[in-house]
């Protein structure tokens, strides 16, 4: 049966089992929307912002681990997905973008709606395609899923201009494999490197666990969790890997970086033995890269060699998938009948646990954002919880205080920090799992980013639910400002007032609560939680609250500001016990 | 310190972009840049000579790999490769001069390509340090033009196993 570029295009999503889409048409895309019209199969979910679609694709993908997928249209649909694309680049987030193009016979001719999108995505994208000819598109579809999901994940884009969707092909063929010469990702780890690793665990007096968001696209927190059980390792957790170990675990010792607890950093700062699994050491997590884990020897495990060694050397490099590789340490410590040595280890962790808590100042009549975050979590234990978050002091407030409890409940834009992410990307887990209960955390700058994108959760009936953390400033900025900057408020400055957030979420038809006492709080988020529709609740809470504990920019992570004082690790050290670690 | 790459891709459009993309966004000055297709009609060969340290090199030879359209990358070893390249020599040469040029050009195995009036045109091939040494003896004369092809590489037959 003779089919066109646009049926093929929508059979070979069909076959990639695709159930729900993102997107927004226009002119040279509608060959293609007429071709979803027709299928039964796909459902398209209509956002108000081609960026909306780019984030709901990758909140979708990271809350049921299949590709997420959005389609758009030429020239400005094309451009508006770009920071949508780099935000799921930056955390290797498996994503497909359609972007449909001008005809082939114009390209490059700077015809209406016509921008070069595989230039532009070139450094934002794991790969993408310019598609010349209808009979390329199955092949091509099934390399950009196969490129998008393996290896380390990441977006890909494909281009397709309104000749090839129009265009006829004799008969519609779905490619079983995939040939690309150029691309064979290692997945299993060395085994001499594996039995090295394996050697130094079995003997570290220090070790940590630091795993990262390879945990969560490899599935290994079965894994992980089986090794630091087995060997008694802490584990730490970076912002992209939270979810791959239990945060209510007695091993957990928190999130490491600029705004982790002391205790969190303490430990990274004192271990003998770091043991990196699916990170990349990135400057938010290490502060100055010279103190960092000085005193440690590092073992490096990713499935991207390139981040090997990239910002730290390294003793034993492991390039593989974590989950392969986490199972086959456990089983080489297994076979070496290898015993936990961490008792003592874990008692000086105990100690700064005591001492050194995660603080506020929960006395006051004041309404505090940590007491909000605080409350959704309490009001959401033992319930099948995604918790997405904006960017800024809400998103370090709901790393500090939600504890997240498997894998991919947690959407937090990582290594870009987009604002505006949240809300699209907490309909895109909706979408994917309509029976969870998915809220976003959000602060007043971050949400009016993509606030229009309230009408895609009403019209669609997704059931989202928004938290702001309303405090009239774009906090994170003023924070900075207010240490950094002589207090110079410099276009920080916003307010609690303006938008009414109850009236925008009336507007679009959701239910609005205001929230201005602490003891206000928990009745609003159970009637939100319980609201059959979206819900947004705005928590007017105190301005000039700060995230507490902060590494400073380009500082050594154990030279913490705020929270309860305490001095860098050279005095922290309960010299008594850490004798009786080392003997 | 200088490296040549010899950088195996799929013969495709927009590929030699990527990879020389890739060197500026890491802040890398390439050199000299020579392709062409290969034994094989569908890969082509990008010879790269780029100045760097080891251990950021490293690190675009690791991304180089990841582009899904890189095949192979070779950090060829100085000791244990052959290089050439070719280039064209445009010598001022007036009537009364060109013998003088041609035995140079001779000296060096040059070839004439083409003469003018007033200038001759010489094809030279060879590693980079006689090149340099033949640009510098034509510089007398004064150098109306150079072009060059960059510089393109292959191991030597002895690491055959």
């Amino acid at each position: 049966m003779r089919v066109n570029g646009a049926q093929a295009l929508v059979k070979a999503l069909e076959a990639e089992g695709v159930d729900v889409m993102f997107g927004y048409p226009g002119g040279v895309a509608l060959p293609i929307y007429d071709a979803i019209w027709d299928s039964g199969q796909l459902r398209h979910v209509l956002v108000r912002h081609e960026q909306g679609a780019a984030h709901a694709a990758d909140g979708y993908a990271r809350a049921t681990g299949k590709t997420g997928v959005c389609l758009v249209t030429s020239g400005p649909g094309a451009t508006n997905t770009v920071t949508g694309i780099a935000n799921a680049y930056m955390d290797s987030i498996p994503m497909v973008v359609l972007t449909a193009q001008v005809a082939t016979s114009v390209l490059g001719t700077d015809a209406f709606q016509e921008v070069d999108i595989s230039g532009i995505t070139l450094p934002i994208t794991k790969h993408n395609f310019l598609v010349k000819n209808a009979a390329d598109l199955p092949e091509v579809i099934k390399q950009a899923f196969h490129i998008a999901s393996t290896g380390r994940p990441g977006p890909v884009l494909v281009d397709i201009p309104v000749d090839v969707s129009k265009g006829e092909i004799a008969s519609f063929r779905y490619p079983e494999t995939v040939g690309i010469p150029g691309y064979k990702p290692t997945t299993r780890g060395h085994a001499k490197q594996v039995k090295q690793a394996a050697e130094l665990i079995a003997k570290a007096r220090k070790p940590m666990l630091y795993a990262g968001g390879g945990v969560i696209a490899s599935g290994a927190a079965k894994e992980l969790k089986e090794l630091a059980e087995l060997m008694q390792l802490p584990v730490t957790t970076t912002l992209m890997g939270k979810g791959g170990f239990p945060e209510d675990h007695y091993l957990y010792v928190g999130m490491p970086g600029m705004h982790g607890p002391k205790y969190t950093n303490y430990a990274m700062t004192e271990t003998d033995l770091l043991i990196a699994v699916g990170v990349r050491f990135d400057d938010r997590v290490t502060g100055k890269l010279q103190t960092f884990a000085s005193k440690s020897k590092i073992i490096h495990v990713d499935i991207d060699p390139a981040e090997i060694g990239k910002n730290k050397p390294v003793d034993v490099p492991i390039v593989g998938d974590a989950r392969n590789v986490l199972a086959a340490i456990t089983a080489e410590l297994r076979k070496m009948a290898a015993e936990p040595r961490t008792e003592k280890w874990m008692r000086v962790i105990d100690e700064w646990r005591r001492r050194f808590p995660l603080h506020y100042h929960r006395e006051g009549a004041a309404l505090l954002p940590q007491h909000v975050v605080e409350r959704i979590d309490a009001l959401t234990a033992g319930r099948d919880v995604v918790v997405a978050t904006e960017v800024g002091q809400n998103q370090m407030w709901a790393c500090q205080y939600h504890k997240v409890l498997g894998p991919r409940t947690w959407l937090s834009s990582g290594g870009l920090g987009t604002m505006g992410y949240g809300l699209p990307a907490a309909i895109g887990a909706q979408a994917g799992r309509p029976g969870s209960l998915v809220i976003d955390i959000a602060g007043d700058g971050s949400i009016q980013m993509k606030s229009q994108e309230l009408a895609t959760a009403r019209i669609y009936d997704l059931p989202v639910k928004v938290v702001i953390l309303n405090n009239g400033f774009l906090g994170m900025v003023r924070q900075w400002q207010e240490l950094f900057y002589d207090r110079h408020y410099s276009q920080s400055v916003l307010s609690q007032q303006v938008p009414d957030f109850v009236k925008l979420a009336e507007a679009y038809d959701w239910l609005g609560l205001r929230v201005t006492q602490p003891g206000e709080v928990d009745e609003a988020l159970v009637r939100a939680f319980e609201h059959d529709g979206p819900a947004l609740v705005d928590c007017r809470v105190e301005p000039e609250e700060n995230v507490y504990p902060m590494v400073a920019p380009g500082g050594s992570v154990d030279e913490m500001l705020g929270g309860i004082p305490g001095g860098p690790i050279s005095d922290m050290l309960d010299e008594e016990l850490l004798t009786e670690v080392w003997e | 310190m200088q490296h040549t790459l010899s950088v195996l891709v799929e013969n495709k459009p927009g590929v030699l972009t990527r990879v020389t993309s890739l060197f500026a966004r890491r802040g890398f000055n390439i050199d000299s840049l020579a392709v062409g297709p290969t034994e094989d009609p569908t890969l082509s060969r990008i010879t790269i000579v780029v100045n760097a340290e080891n251990t950021p090199l490293e690190q675009v030879t690791k991304q180089l790999h990841k582009l899904i359209n890189v095949i192979k990358v070779q950090d060829l070893d100085p000791g244990e490769m052959v290089d050439r390249e070719l280039v064209l020599f445009k010598v001022n040469a007036p009537p009364e001069r060109r013998h003088e040029i041609i035995e140079v050009a001779n000296v060096f195995r040059g070839k004439i390509v083409d003469v003018g009036k007033n200038s001759l045109t010489i094809e030279a091939t060879g590693a980079g340090d006689k090149l340099a040494a033949m640009e510098d003896l034509f510089r007398a004369y004064g150098i109306k033009e150079i072009a060059r092809t960059g510089k393109i590489a292959l191991s030597r037959g002895l690491r055959e196993q």
